[in-house]
C-alpha cells in the first residue's frame, strides 16, 4: 500500500492514475512445473500518459499486457484500473471492464474478415448494448477520426495493412475507453504504414488519451513519453522523460 | 447483446459458411423428410383402410356363423357352419327385443355366371332384403332396389353393380334388360352407384337379388333357410355397444346356448375390424419412423460435429469477441443460435421435401401419404430442438475458451 501511495503522490499532482499495479505476481503452473512470469511488478500510469513497455521475448511483457488488459487474472498483488480494483473479478465482470475501459489494438489487427469496416468498429458497442443507429453513427465517427471516413463499407481484405490497423484503432477508440492498449501494433506493418499508425497514436496522445504500447522495437518505443523496461518478470527501468526514453532506446539497440 | 442481435450474428455466420451450413442442414433435412414421409405413409395407409371399412356402412355390426364340426371331428373355422337363419334375422328385427338395432339385412351369397345375350360374366350374387341398401350405405345410380313384395314373391329381379353392368351391357343402360342366372331369366331393375374396390373385393362387381329368390332358385339344397351373414345397423354410434349386447343375447337365446363362450356365431363391429386391419400398418409405421428418427439423430450428430469444427476454426474470432467485451454467456448464446438456425432451416427444408415427396411418391407406389400440419410443426420443433441439444456442447466449449488462448491461436 505504501508503494502505491508514494506513486500516487508522485503522479497525483499531474492526474489520477489510470493504471496502478502493486506488487503484481503471475505464476503459471502446469502439473508440477510452475513458471513465475511476473515477479512483483509495481507500475503506475497516469491519465494522458503515453507509455511504452519494452522487453525481450520471454521477459513477461506479454503477461503484463494480458494483466493490464484484463485478459488474464493475477496470482498475487493488486491492480486498480481507472479507480476500480480489478484484481479478482469474475470472468463476466472482466468482460465488462474490457468492454468499457480498454481499447485493444493487436499486432494481427484481428478484424473479422466477413464484416466491413464500420461493422468491425461497432463490435465493442454491440456488447455494450447500444442501439444499432447510435452504433453506426459512432463507428463512422471513429473511422473519420482515423482518416478512413471514405472506407466505412470496405471489408478488411479490401484495405491495406496500415488501413486495417487504423480500423482496429478506430475500434479501440469507439467506446471512449480510459486506456488504449496496443500490443506490437506495428509488428506486421511496413515502415510507411508503421509511421502512419504511430502518427495516429501520437495524435491520440496529443488529444489526451492514455496509451500503453507494448513493443520490442526501440524506435517505436522512442515515440512514447515514458519507457518501462521489463526483464525476467520485473521492471528494470522506468524512464519518464523523453531523454531517458532515448537513452533506453539506445540501450535496447546496443543490447546483445 | 440482445437476442435479435445474436440471431443476426448467427444468420451471418451461417451465410458466411454457405457450403458447410448447407451440408450440415442436409443431414437434418433428410432426417425430417424421412420422418414426415414415413409417418405420412402410415397415416395414409390407415386412412385408406378405415375409409374402406367405413364404406361398408355406418354403425355396422356384422354377424357371422360359428364354426362347424364334421362327423369325423374336423373343426372348420368361423363362418364354415350355417348356424344363422332367416329366423335369426327376423328375431333381431323385433324392436322390443332389440330397440337399438335400426335395420337388419341377412344375406346369402353364391358365385354365379350371368348371361346377357352372347356375353357372360361370373360374379358374386348376393341375396338380401330391402334394408341391404341403407345398412351397407349404398345408393342407386338408376332404377329401383328390391322391395318387400319382391322378397315375398321370390321375384326374378336383379340389381347390378356398376362393373357387372359394364361387363354385360357395355355402355348401354342395364335397367329393363334381361339377364340369365342359373338358366333363369332375371329382369334388371336397378344399378348401384360405384364406391370403388376394397382391399379384398371389388364392391362394384356384384349382383343383388331378393334373398328368397337366391335361397330357393339359385342355391337350393338342404340349407334353404340359412344365411351367410347378417348385417345390423345400430341406431347411432352411441347405441353400437347396446345393439351388440342385444344381438348377442337374442342370438344366444334363439340358439338355446347358455354359455357365452360356446356361441355358434360371432359379432364383429367396424371398430374391431378396423383395429385389426390397421394394427399391421401401425407396427410398420412405428418401425419405419424409428429408422427415420435414427437418421435424424445422425443429422444431429452432424450438427454437433460441424459446430465443434466451427468453434475450433473461429477460435481467434471468439478470442477477439471476448477481448472486446463479450461475456461467456453471449458467446454461448451465439453458437447456440447458430446451431438452432441450422436445425430450423433444415427442419423447414425437410418438411418442404416431405411435402414434395408426399405429392410425387403416391404416383409411383400407389399408396396415399397423408401429411398433417401438426406433424409438420412437430418435425420443425424437433429439428430446432436437435440444433439446440447438439449445439450445447460446442457452444459451452466456445464460451469456456480463455481470451488469451483464443487470441494466440494463429
Amino acid at each position: 500500500m505504501t508503494t502505491l501511495s508514494q506513486e500516487t503522490l508522485q503522479y497525483g499532482n499531474i492526474a489520477p492514475p489510470v493504471i496502478a499495479l502493486e506488487e503484481v505476481r503471475k505464476t503459471y503452473s502446469s502439473g508440477s512445473l510452475s513458471v513465475e512470469a511476473l515477479r512483483g511488478v509495481t507500475l503506475s500510469i497516469s491519465t494522458g500518459e503515453y507509455v511504452a513497455i519494452m522487453g525481450p521475448s520471454g521477459s513477461g511483457k506479454s503477461t503484463l499486457m494480458h494483466i493490464i488488459g484484463c485478459l488474464d487474472v493475477l496470482t498475487e498483488g493488486r491492480y486498480v484500473l481507472a479507480g476500480e480494483d480489478v484484481s479478482r473479478l469474475s470472468e463476466d465482470a472482466l468482460a465488462e471492464i474490457r468492454n468499457r475501459r480498454i481499447g485493444f489494438v493487436f499486432q494481427q489487427f484481428n478484424l473479422l474478415p466477413t464484416l466491413n469496416a464500420w461493422r468491425n468498429v461497432e463490435l465493442p458497442l454491440c456488447y455494450a448494448g447500444i442501439a444499432r443507429p447510435v452504433r453506426k453513427a459512432r463507428s463512422i465517427e471513429a473511422l473519420e477520426r482515423v482518416g478512413l471516413g471514405d472506407r466505412t463499407e470496405h471489408r478488411p481484405t479490401e484495405l491495406s495493412g496500415g488501413q486495417q490497423q487504423r480500423v482496429a484503432v478506430a475500434r479501440a477508440l469507439v467506446t471512449d475507453p480510459a486506456l488504449i492498449l496496443a500490443d506490437e501494433p506495428t509488428g506486421n506493418l511496413d515502415s510507411a504504414s508503421t509511421a502512419d499508425v504511430l502518427d495516429l497514436l501520437d495524435e491520440l496522445h496529443a488529444a489526451g488519451r492514455t496509451i500503453v504500447l507494448i513493443t520490442h522495437e526501440a524506435d517505436v518505443a522512442a515515440r512514447a513519453g515514458r519507457v518501462a523496461r521489463i526483464r525476467d518478470g520485473m521492471l528494470v527501468a522506468d524512464a519518464s522523460d523523453a531523454a531517458g526514453a532515448e537513452a533506453m532506446a539506445r540501450m535496447a539497440r546496443n543490447a546483445p | 447483446m440482445s437476442w435479435w442481435e445474436t440471431l443476426r450474428t448467427g444468420l451471418e455466420a451461417v451465410r458466411t459458411h454457405r457450403l458447410r451450413s448447407c451440408l450440415t442442414m442436409l443431414g437434418i433435412l433428410i432426417g425430417i423428410a424421412a420422418v414426415i414421409l414415413t409417418v405420412g405413409l402410415g397415416e395414409g395407409a390407415q386412412a385408406k383402410v378405415s375409409g374402406q371399412i367405413n364404406a361398408l356402412g355406418s354403425n355396422l355390426l356384422i354377424v357371422s356363423p360359428g364354426s362347424s364340426t364334421s362327423s369325423s371331428g374336423v373343426r372348420g373355422g368361423f363362418g364354415s357352419a350355417s348356424t344363422l337363419t332367416v329366423r335369426d334375422a327376423a328375431a333381431l328385427s323385433n324392436k322390443t327385443v332389440a330397440p337399438d338395432i335400426k335395420a337388419v339385412a341377412p344375406t346369402v351369397s353364391t358365385s354365379e355366371s350371368l348371361t346377357a345375350g352372347s356375353t357372360n360374366w361370373t360374379t358374386s350374387v348376393v341375396g338380401s332384403q330391402p334394408d341391404w341398401l341403407p345398412v351397407r350405405a349404398r345408393t342407386l345410380a338408376a332404377g329401383r332396389f328390391i322391395t318387400a313384395a319382391d322378397v315375398s314373391s321370390r321375384a326374378a329381379v336383379v340389381v347390378l353393380g356398376t362393373t357387372t353392368a359394364q361387363e354385360l351391357f357395355g355402355g348401354a343402360s342395364a335397367v329393363g334388360q334381361s339377364v340369365t342366372i342359373n338358366s333363369i331369366p332375371f329382369q334388371v331393375i336397378g344399378e348401384l352407384t360405384p364406391i370403388g374396390s376394397s382391399s379384398t373385393e371389388n364392391q362394384d362387381d356384384t349382383a343383388i337379388v331378393p334373398i328368397t329368390t337366391a335361397q330357393t332358385r339359385l342355391i337350393g339344397g338342404s340349407s334353404r333357410s340359412s344365411v351367410s351373414t347378417i348385417y345390423l345397423e345400430a341406431g347411432s354410434s352411441k347405441m353400437l355397444s347396446a345393439a351388440y349386447q342385444e344381438a348377442n343375447n337374442e342370438l344366444l337365446a334363439t340358439h338355446g346356448i347358455t354359455l357365452a363362450t360356446a356361441a355358434d356365431f360371432s359379432i364383429a363391429t367396424q371398430q374391431s375390424i378396423l383395429s385389426t386391419a390397421t394394427s399391421v400398418d401401425k407396427t410398420l409405421t412405428i418401425l419405419l419412423a424409428g429408422i427415420a428418427a435414427i437418421s435424424l439423430l445422425v443429422g444431429g450428430i452432424g450438427v454437433m460435429n460441424i459446430m465443434l469444427v466451427s468453434v475450433t476454426e473461429r477460435i481467434k474470432e471468439i478470442g477477439l469477441r471476448k477481448a472486446l467485451g463479450a461475456p461467456p454467456r453471449v458467446i454461448r448464446r451465439q453458437f447456440l443460435v447458430e446451431s438452432s438456425v441450422l436445425g430450423f432451416a433444415g427442419g423447414i427444408l425437410g418438411v418442404g421435401l416431405g411435402i414434395v415427396g408426399a405429392v410425387l411418391l403416391p404416383k409411383v407406389i400407389s399408396q396415399p401419404i397423408a401429411i398433417s400440419g401438426l406433424a409438420a410443426a412437430g418435425a420443425i420443433a424437433v429439428a430446432v430442438a436437435i440444433g439446440v441439444v447438439f449445439g450445447v456442447y460446442p457452444a459451452s466449449r466456445a464460451a469456456r475458451l480463455a481470451p488469451i488462448d483464443a487470441l494466440r491461436g494463429d
